[in-house]
């Protein structure tokens, strides 16, 4: 597969029905293309803490998917309202969720800690006022 | 363990895919919190929460689990099951509170699996 294929999506804010069914269709297109297992799991959890901060955090956004023979690319761009120190929110416990979101399961502070920890390749920028744009990269035979 | 079983010992009530109550489960985690679910579990087919909305349906089938057992007497909607039903995953409701569920499951063989903390 020299070429990609290439998967977008649109995340809608606030609709914690839909959430989660981008990551669920690239899981499935992985799983149908032959990926191993792990890697595939590795892909969901990562997009899916993504796609739920957009939609808790963000008002929604949108997703780009490139997917290659040995790796893929996911691009997360949002055009909420950015964070404020991506340090801290990068910290295993850091949350700014509200309690409406503790009460649907997340607001753990665990989502971009999870998306570190599954992607082999992580970039976050993140401008107060304009949006947050998160890049991984996974690939597929590592681990 | 057969799903169905599991169902047996906490008098859970059936909420989709029947077909497939005779699957076979080994480990099981628990917590309603579905970003450490995410964080910390492996390999566990079966999920106890008390978390009753759409995300604990998604959290199962990003863990490639087989079974959602709801505790604390929780209902499933409708989206729930039509979205349990769509990726193979059975819901169980019990009235059992989660450490009285867990323990019932621990005590009758199924571990606790593997975990990514150590």
């Amino acid at each position: 597969m020299n070429d990609a294929l290439h998967l977008e999506f649109t995340v809608e804010g606030n609709n914690f029905l839909s959430a989660g069914s981008a990551s669920d269709e690239v899981k499935n297109t992985l799983k149908k293309l032959g990926i191993k297992a792990q890697a595939v799991r590795r892909v969901a959890i990562a997009m899916y803490e993504g796609e739920i901060n957009m939609v808790i955090h963000a008002g929604g956004g949108n997703a780009y998917v490139d997917m290659f023979a040995d790796h893929i690319k996911i691009v997360l761009a949002d055009t909420g309202k950015g964070i404020e120190d991506i340090q801290l929110a990068m910290q295993a416990g850091y949350s700014t969720a509200p309690e409406d979101i503790l009460a649907l399961g997340f607001g753990a502070g665990m989502g971009l800690p999870n998306m570190i920890k599954y992607s082999d390749r992580f970039d976050i920028q993140s401008t107060i006022g304009e949006g947050t744009t998160i890049t991984m990269e996974i690939d597929f035979d590592q681990r | 363990m057969k799903i169905r079983e599991i169902a047996e010992i906490l008098d859970a009530q059936v909420y989709s895919c029947y077909d497939r109550l005779d699957d076979e489960v080994i480990s099981a985690c628990a917590s309603d919190m579905m970003s450490d679910v995410l964080a910390f579990v492996k390999d566990q087919a079966v999920l106890v929460s008390g978390l009753c909305n759409p995300q604990a349906i998604r959290t199962a089938i990003m863990m490639d689990m087989r079974c959602l057992v709801l505790v604390r007497c929780k209902v499933p909607t409708q989206d729930m099951i039509t979205l349990a039903q769509q990726s193979n995953i059975v819901i169980l409701s019990s009235k059992l509170r989660m450490f009285a569920a867990c323990g019932l499951l621990y005590e009758q063989g199924l571990l606790p699996g593997e975990n990514t903390l150590v």
